[in-house]
């Protein structure tokens, strides 16, 4: 064969390679267009080099050179034709696999934590923080331990300000957590510091009013505890759950059980102390009552009064919530509509 | 309690405005929970005088042209009766705000605006006022009850503003009074500590009177139970007038919300505002016997009391009698046949203190209350027994209404009125505080209060008035002074003296808190139900007479029935929650509750009863079926790392073919189980709902198990999977424990496919399973593992005839 004759064949390939490429538009063709030219047996490149052994023996060198070149040529050209149809096919890919992002998204929700539980575990995380241990007493309480203990004689007028439930004579459903304080103050001494939350119940029902609600007691007893103290104690808790803005005012109050007694106020979180609807227009919500425990309650549990002082304060979980939350309604804290538990998550 | 600031500046000046000094009482400890202006709803009414006044033909109308001073001379309508020329009446100019009322012009509707108008072609620019358009009524103001136009008094100026002339523009301040404080539940009491607060001196009502030389020979007191009336003092009145009680005096009840009544009746119940002493006065010719006896009634003695209500006694109420009968319930009410009357022409006054707690009880008991009783029951001081008496004697001189006797009892335990003195240090009282008050404040408010204070080196000496009871330990003063120094002179400061302690959560609350979260992660929402639930509840659950959920605590006061058990179980209240959802469009959806259930030791409790702490879960809606329930409970205790077992059980309120007992290292710890269909369509569910409860009080004494270890092993895991055809009647439970136990490598069965059905044979059931074999130190071979299938094989088919499927 004359070299011309294989020059125009090589030639003839080359072009019909180029020729051909240019229609492909994916890396599947351009494997079965490679396999035309390439394949062992069928290929047309394949076929040249099978024509060698028809080549004079002094013409095979630059015969065979001229094919490996050609072959050479082909597979570059081939990989980068594939290259670029791959390149395509994944744009194509990307163009094809486009979402509308804005589609609702597939999740499993967790649950929630009941609003009195979240905001109860914050309370119990802020002062565990101070070292306040936990105690729950039991919601069944005897009169003794809720009223007697507790400086609020038979005859004592507190005991018209809570309208209790009673079981028997002696025992009835614990008005107030306070009467926590006293089975810890029986059974441990100085210092104290007791976070005492759980279940309280008055017979009261009405449109603000729930029959059962959550209160948490906290009670520290130590030497030379002052009302300074119960101050910086409250100070910290309204920061923590209502702002670090939020300061607290106190005003003067009674309770049986301590002396001075005071309600806490703190700064209104919604406008700032400006005064809006929620503080209505005062600057200041009224969150808990608290005070300096009364001498004769710590007697009444062997406990020095000359030695030891201590604040308590009564923090009501479920009013706490209610104002953090924005929840209008206590009653719908009992009635375990879902769609009331679901909207509020702020304790996981 | 309501308190006008023109009756308070009786007794000390106030120069401060309303505002201030509701904020003044607010610091000091007296919050005022509402402060009004008597005369709130009305404005822009003035002075008229009519100078011009003609009939309309043909109507009751009257056209007038009438003078309000720099307001100008305008023409009103009017068609009240009794406008005339040179009548003086309150003028309500465009604009003005009134009361409004009802056609018969006496019922209140409202308040309206006035705007200029035509009336019957006429034009009127504002309106001429009667009384109740005011607000006022007869008592309020004299001649404001009249259906017609108020007459002012003829020294009015025309375009004065009409308020101050007819008392509108006082204040009346609600005061809330705490527990400790029954002194300051009078006006006086108050008029203490707004002095104290102000720094003024407090000015006493006069109580001086001139008794005559006339005596009720005979007049005996008796007291017989002085633990129940330590103190008694009556006093006689002859050539008794009744009739009506001054202006000023009806003006002062009205604005409390007292009706006038007479002079007798409203001295009474002037005092009683004014001094905070109830008193009662007796018609002197109806007290048979001429005796008061002080007593415990009779069981089943009746009395009937002034508003005719007839009562049955006990010994637990105390009574006034006569030398023969009960004439007034004790701190309650009088007695009807004691009456003051019209007639009435001699009195004996009560003034009493009557223990506080009898009187609450008596009152409770009988569910009859007053003022008095209210009183008494927040508690009375002797101290005001003889304020009261003295003052209610001169106001008889001041009102001209009778003689003041010669004749006055005081029967008494020989309780002293005077100051009790009462030492403390200085340094524990700022002790309590945690501030340092200066000496010279201290001593200023303790003046301020009446306890004449002194001061010598540490010790604080004072004097406390008979009325202070409350004042009893060093605390006291420390709230005394802290309340007037004021508390925004406390500063924070964190336990600086205190011990560091450990806080934080103990063991039970931990592990409550891991299970709680456990659920929520599986998407539970943890809900809160009541303590105390009805009766009914248990009907529903269809728990029979001699179960044990029926043994409930009973609360002897419930709010209504059906709050009236403490609950032995949380199932009753999960089923109504789940109804109460699919009832609003929830259709599905996971609850669950932690609480307590009440279980007696005996009824009627004794002794604290068992309060154990309980899990109830109940999951409802298209996805939910008794094993993701069962899932749930599965997921409890893998978060305590213990085992449960179940065992197929029946309870009256579940499903009787999907009902489980929950064991755990064989001992009772719950149940769970489809909601049976009757109380699905008792509760009208629309999908079938699930509950289970779990005893956690049986569960706390594996809390806190600690996580071991196992080394991984270095040998690969090996698998089988075994399909076996076995009777419909054995359990997958079965089939599980008896692989289980066959060889120690495996650690896990489970299994992945059941049918039924051709090829099975009927009666028969394929249970597929996957068995995984975890190999200790040395490496588990095919054959050896082969050889623990051939022998799980050969125990099946030996203890449950179960067969592989080939």
């Amino acid at each position: 064969m004359a070299d011309n004759a294989l020059q125009e064949r090589i030639e003839a390939i080359r072009a019909e390679i180029r020729e051909k490429a240019e229609g492909l538009d994916s890396s599947r063709l351009v494997y079965e267009m490679k396999k035309t030219f390439m394949d062992p047996k069928q290929g047309k490149i394949s076929a040249l080099m099978k024509d060698m052994k028809n080549i004079p023996a002094e013409q095979r060198a630059d015969y065979g050179k001229a094919v490996n070149e050609l072959k050479t040529w082909a597979l570059d050209h081939f990989e980068k034709i594939d290259r670029k149809m791959k390149e395509l096919e994944l744009k194509r890919r990307y163009e094809s696999e486009k979402l509308d992002i804005t589609m609702p998204a597939k999740k499993e929700t967790p649950g929630n934590l009941h609003p009195v539980t979240q905001m109860r575990e914050q309370l119990i995380d802020i002062f565990s923080g101070m070292g306040f241990e936990i105690y729950e007493g039991s919601e069944i309480e005897n009169d003794y331990y809720n009223f007697t203990a507790l400086n609020t004689p038979q005859d004592h007028p507190a005991r018209d300000m809570q309208d209790t439930f009673y079981l028997s004579p002696e025992f009835l459903l614990r008005t107030q957590t306070s009467s926590g304080q006293i089975h810890v103050m029986e059974n441990k001494k100085p210092p104290i510091k007791i976070l005492s939350p759980g279940k309280v119940f008055r017979s009261d029902d009405d449109a603000t009013h729930s029959p059962m609600f959550s209160q948490m007691e906290g009670l520290v007893v130590d030497k030379k505890i002052t009302l300074c103290d119960l101050k910086g104690a409250l100070d910290l808790f309204v920061q923590k759950i209502y702002g670090e803005e939020t300061t607290t005012r106190l005003r003067p109050s009674y309770f049986p059980f301590t002396e001075p007694s005071v309600e806490v106020d703190c700064s209104c979180f919604s406008c700032g102390g400006k005064g809006c609807g929620l503080c209505k227009g005062t600057g200041w919500i009224e969150v808990l009552g608290a005070g300096v425990v009364n001498r004769k309650v710590l007697a009444n549990c062997g406990i020095d009064p000359d030695e030891y002082s201590g604040f308590a304060f009564g923090i009501g979980i479920e009013r706490t919530a209610m104002l953090k939350y924005g929840i209008n309604n206590i009653k719908l804290l009992f009635e375990s509509d879902l769609d009331v538990l679901k909207q509020i998550s702020d304790y996981q | 309690m309501l308190v006008p600031l023109s009756w308070l500046k009786d007794y000390v000046d106030i120069e401060i405005s309303p505002k201030e000094l509701e904020e003044k009482l607010f610091s000091c400890g007296f919050e005022v929970e509402e402060c009004w202006e008597t005369g709130k709803d009305i404005s822009r009414v003035v002075v008229g005088l009519v100078e011009q006044c003609d009939p309309i033909p043909d109507t009751h109308l009257h056209v007038c042209q009438v003078n309000a001073g720099s307001f100008g001379t305008m023409q009103v309508c009017c068609g009240a009766d009794n406008v005339a020329v040179g009548g003086k009446y309150p003028l309500a100019l465009d604009g003005a705000t009134v009361i409004e009322t009802a056609k018969d012009h006496v019922t209140v509707v409202g308040v309206a605006t006035i705007r200029k108008g035509k009336l019957r072609g006429y034009d009127s620019n504002g309106m001429l006022c009667s009384g109740v358009e005011l607000g006022l009524n007869e008592d309020l103001y004299p001649g404001a009850g009249y259906n017609g136009l108020l007459v002012l008094p003829a020294d009015a100026n025309p375009g004065d503003d009409v308020k101050p002339i007819v008392g509108l523009d006082d204040w009346i301040f609600d005061i809330s009074v705490t527990a400790n404080r029954p002194d300051c539940q009078s006006i006086l009491g108050i008029a203490r500590e707004v002095a104290a607060v102000l720094g003024q001196p407090l000015k006493m009502p006069a109580l001086d009177y001139t008794e005559t030389d006339v005596k009720n020979e005979g007049l005996s007191v008796t007291v017989e139970d002085p633990d129940l009336c330590p103190r008694y003092i009556g006093h006689y009145v002859y050539d008794v007038k009744i009739g009506e009680s001054p202006a000023w005096m009806k003006r002062r009840l009205a604005l409390v919300g007292n009706n006038a009544i007479s002079n007798i009746v409203d001295i009474t119940n002037y005092i009683m505002r004014e001094i905070g002493q109830p008193m009662h006065a007796f018609d002197g010719n109806f007290l048979e016997g001429n005796r008061i006896v002080v007593r415990r009634a009779k069981d089943g003695e009746k009395i009937v009391t002034l508003d005719e209500k007839e009562f049955a006694l006990t010994s637990d109420n105390l009574v006034i009698c006569d030398g023969v009968k009960p004439v007034a319930l004790a701190g309650i009410m009088g007695g009807l046949n004691s009456e003051i009357r019209k007639t009435t022409t001699s009195v004996t006054f009560e003034a009493a203190k009557f223990q506080r707690d009898n009187i609450r009880k008596s009152s409770r008991a009988l569910g009859q209350a007053s003022d008095s009783s209210a009183a008494f029951a927040k508690g009375v001081y002797e101290y005001t027994t003889v304020l009261a008496m003295k003052r209610a004697l001169h106001l008889i001189e001041e009102l001209d209404c009778g003689k003041v006797s010669a004749t006055h009892v005081d029967v008494n335990t020989g309780n002293s009125l005077e100051s009790r003195e009462m030492k403390a240090s200085i340094e524990k009282v700022n002790g309590v505080l945690g501030i340092t008050v200066p000496n010279e404040d201290i001593v200023r408010i303790l003046t301020n209060l009446n306890f004449e204070p002194s001061i010598s080196g540490d010790e604080l000496t004072i004097h406390v008035p008979a009325y202070r009871e409350d004042m009893e330990d060093y605390p006291d003063i420390a709230e005394e002074v802290i309340r007037m120094y004021g508390y925004d002179h406390v500063q924070a400061t964190f336990l600086q003296d205190a011990a560091v302690t450990m806080g934080g959560r103990n063991l039970k609350q931990k592990t409550e808190l891991k299970i709680k979260r456990a659920l929520c992660a599986e998407g539970a929402y943890e809900c809160m139900h009541y303590s105390f639930f009805s009766p009914s509840d248990l009907n529903l659950l269809r728990i029979p007479e001699d179960g044990p959920e029926r043994k409930a605590i009973r609360i002897l006061n419930p709010i209504n029935e059906d709050l009236s058990l403490m609950r032995t179980t949380l199932a009753s209240e999960m089923i109504y929650a789940i109804a109460r959802n699919q009832k609003k469009g929830n259709l599905e959806g996971r609850l669950f509750e932690l609480g307590s259930r009440f279980l007696p030791k005996e009824l009627p409790i004794s002794d604290y009863p068992d309060e154990t702490a309980t899990l109830c879960i109940g999951v409802f809606g298209e996805k939910e079926d008794f094993f993701t329930l069962k899932g749930l409970t599965e997921n409890v205790a893998e978060t305590l790392q213990i085992k449960f077992s179940y065992e197929v059980t029946q309870k009256p309120y579940l499903h009787p073919y999907r009902a489980a007992k929950i064991t755990c290292e064989g001992e009772d710890v719950g149940y769970l189980g489809q909601i049976s269909y009757e109380i699905e369509e008792d509760t009208d569910m629309r999908i079938p709902a699930y509950v289970c409860e779990i005893d956690l009080g049986a569960l706390e004494k594996w809390y806190g198990r600690t996580p071991s270890f196992t080394p991984l092993s270095k040998f690969p895991v090996e698998k089988r999977d075994l399909a076996l055809i076995m009777d419909k009647t054995v359990t997958s439970g079965q089939v599980e424990e008896a692989i289980l136990s066959s060889c120690k490598y495996i650690t896990d069965v489970k299994l992945f496919d059941v049918y039924e059905g051709a090829p099975i044979p009927p009666g028969k059931k394929s249970m597929a399973y996957t068995i995984i074999f975890t190999p200790g130190d040395e490496e588990l071979t095919q054959d050896a593992v082969n050889g623990y299938v051939d022998k799980i094989l050969r125990k099946l088919q030996y203890t449950l005839a179960i067969e592989i499927r080939s």
